[in-house]
C-alpha cells in the first residue's frame, strides 16, 4: 500500500493505520468513542419439528437509545438464522461475512448449507480475533441431520442446546424457558414461549426494549415474523403534530438547483430477446 | 473529553414525501474556541445522494475524499451513480476496516433511490448501519436532536414543509448544545430540484 502512488481498494482484512494516532490522542486524555451495542435479549429453542429464534429490536449506544426498531435476526443461508449481541458493527459484519462464505460453498458443493459448517466458520473467525470481535451468537437452522441450536461467545467458545438465551437480559430470558421449556413443544407453545422470554428481557432489562421479532425454520421451510409482537406502542405523540408556517425560519441565503433528467440513449436496433 | 467534543457538530436528516432534507451546523471550534462559521460537514456524493459527517473535523475532510474516491472510481466502472443502499454499504466496510483504529467520524446518508424512494441512514464509527424510515441523527447535540425530531417529526411532509422542521429542529437543539451552533446549512432534495439554504442562528 505505501509504495502506490494512489490508495487502492484494500482486498480486506483490518486496518490498523490509525492505531498509533488514536493511542497518541488517548494518552494525551481523549477518550475513545463507545460504540453502538445492542444490550439485547436472543433466545432460540429446538421444537417438535425444528428452531424457534427470538429477539427484541433496541439498540442502545450508552444510555441513549439509538434504534426503537432494529433488526437482530440475521440471515445466513435460507435454512440457517443467526441472532446477534454485543457490539452492533461487528455482529452484523461477521454474520454478513461467514453468510457470503457459505453461499459461495453451496455454488461450489451444490448442497445445502449445514448448520455446523456455518458455526465452525463463525468460532474459528472469533477465536483468531481473541474476543476483540465481540460478538455473542444464537445460531439456529435446519438442514439434513436435523435441526440445530447453538450459542457462540465472543471468545469463540460455542455450546449445543435444546433453549439458548444471549446478551444483556439473557438471564431474565432463561428464567422463561427454564421454568417452562419441554421437550417435543408445538409451533404454537415454542412462539409462546419464546414470545414470553423476550418480554421477560424487554421488561426487566434496561438494555432489550421495544419489539418481538420471532424467526420460525423448519426442514425445508422458514418463516419469520418480523414485529411479531408489539408490546410498546407509541402513544406520546399527537395526532396533529407541529406545525410551523412557512418562512417561519429566518434563512440568510438560498439556493435552489433545478436536477436534470437523464435521457437514456438506445443505440442502433433494441435487441432481440 | 470524548473525541467528539474536541470540534463539536451537529447532524440531522428526515425523510419526507418522495424527498429528504438533510442539515449540520456551521461551527468549527477546537474544545470551547470557535475557528470557523462556515464549515461544510454535509458533502454531495452526486446529484441525489449526500453524506454529512460529524466528529473530528480532520477525519471528516479525509472520510469525504475516500468516498469521493471511490464513488469516481465505481461510476468510471459502471457508468451509473450508486444507489444510496450500496453507498451506505460502502461506507459501512470503509468505517469497520478500521475496527481496532477507528476514524472518530459519525455519517449521516441521505439519498433518492429507485423511482426517488428516499433514503436515511447513520453509522457509528465502526460502521454499524442504521437504517430508519423517519429522522436519523448524530453528533454532539445529538441527544437534543432526538428529542427534537422526535416530537416535531410527521410523515409524508412536503419539501417546503419538510424544511421549516427541519430547520427548526436543527436550531432548537444547537442552542441546547455549547460546542456547535452558528446557524445550519440545509439541503432539501426532491427529485427535479435541490434547495440549498443557509440558516441564522445564535452567534454564542
Amino acid at each position: 500500500m505505501a509504495n502506490t502512488a494512489i490508495e487502492l481498494p484494500p482486498k480486506g482484512g483490518f486496518s490498523f493505520d490509525l492505531c498509533r494516532r488514536n493511542e497518541m490522542l488517548a494518552k494525551k486524555g481523549v477518550q475513545s468513542p463507545s460504540f453502538r451495542k445492542t444490550g439485547t435479549t436472543i433466545v432460540g429453542l429446538v421444537f417438535q419439528d425444528g428452531v424457534i429464534l427470538g429477539a427484541d429490536t433496541r439498540a442502545t449506544e450508552g444510555p441513549i437509545v439509538c434504534d426503537k426498531n432494529c433488526e437482530k435476526i440475521h440471515y445466513m443461508a435460507p435454512n440457517i438464522y443467526c441472532c446477534g449481541a454485543g457490539t452492533a458493527a461487528d455482529t452484523e459484519a461477521v454474520t454478513d461475512m461467514v453468510s457470503s462464505q457459505l453461499e459461495l460453498h453451496r455454488y461450489a458443493t451444490g448442497r445445502e448449507s449445514r448448520v455446523v459448517t456455518a458455526l465452525t466458520l463463525l468460532k474459528s473467525h472469533l477465536y483468531s480475533y481473541q474476543g476483540h470481535v465481540s460478538a455473542a451468537l444464537v445460531l439456529g437452522g435446519v438442514d439434513c441431520t436435523g435441526p440445530h441450536l447453538h450459542t457462540i461467545y465472543p471468545h469463540g467458545s460455542t455450546d449445543t442446546l435444546p433453549f439458548a438465551t444471549m446478551g444483556s437480559g439473557s438471564l431474565a430470558a432463561m428464567a422463561m424457558f427454564e421454568s417452562r421449556y419441554r421437550e417435543g413443544m408445538t409451533r404454537e407453545e415454542g412462539i409462546k414461549l419464546v414470545c414470553q422470554a423476550i418480554c421477560s428481557g424487554i421488561f426487566n432489562d434496561l438494555g432489550s426494549g421495544s419489539n418481538v421479532d420471532v424467526c420460525v425454520i423448519t426442514k425445508g421451510q422458514k418463516e419469520y415474523l418480523r414485529n411479531y409482537e408489539l408490546p410498546n406502542p407509541r402513544t406520546y405523540v399527537s395526532s396533529k403534530g407541529y406545525s410551523f408556517a412557512k418562512g417561519h425560519t429566518e434563512v440568510l441565503s438560498t439556493k435552489i438547483t433545478p436536477l436534470k433528467e437523464h435521457v437514456k440513449i438506445i443505440e442502433g436496433d433494441a435487441m432481440e430477446e | 473529553m470524548s473525541i467528539f467534543e474536541y470540534n463539536g457538530s451537529a447532524l440531522v436528516a428526515m425523510v419526507g414525501k418522495n424527498c429528504f432534507a438533510i442539515a449540520s451546523d456551521r461551527r468549527l471550534g477546537v474544545q470551547l474556541q470557535t475557528i470557523a462559521t462556515d464549515f461544510q460537514r454535509i458533502f454531495k456524493i452526486h446529484d441525489k445522494l449526500y453524506v454529512g459527517l460529524s466528529g473530528l473535523a480532520t477525519d471528516v475532510q479525509t472520510l469525504y475524499q475516500r468516498f469521493a474516491f471511490r464513488h469516481k472510481l465505481y461510476q468510471l466502472r459502471e457508468e451509473r451513480n450508486m444507489r444510496p443502499e450500496t453507498f451506505a454499504s460502502l461506507v459501512s466496510a470503509l468505517l469497520y476496516e478500521k475496527r481496532f483504529g477507528p476514524y472518530f467520524c459519525q455519517p449521516v446518508i441521505a439519498g433518492l433511490g429507485e423511482d426517488d424512494k428516499p433514503f436515511i441512514c447513520t453509522m457509528d464509527s465502526i460502521g454499524a448501519k442504521e437504517l430508519a424510515k423517519d429522522f436519523v441523527v448524530a453528533g454532539t447535540a445529538a441527544e437534543s436532536l432526538y428529542g427534537a425530531c422526535e416530537s416535531m417529526y410527521k410523515p409524508d411532509m412536503e419539501p417546503e414543509e419538510l424544511f421549516e422542521t427541519i430547520s427548526q429542529a436543527l436550531l432548537s437543539s444547537i442552542d441546547r448544545d455549547c460546542l456547535s451552533g452558528w446557524g445550519g446549512h440545509v439541503y432539501v432534495v426532491s427529485p427535479n430540484q435541490v434547495i440549498e439554504r443557509t440558516l441564522k442562528g445564535r452567534m454564542d
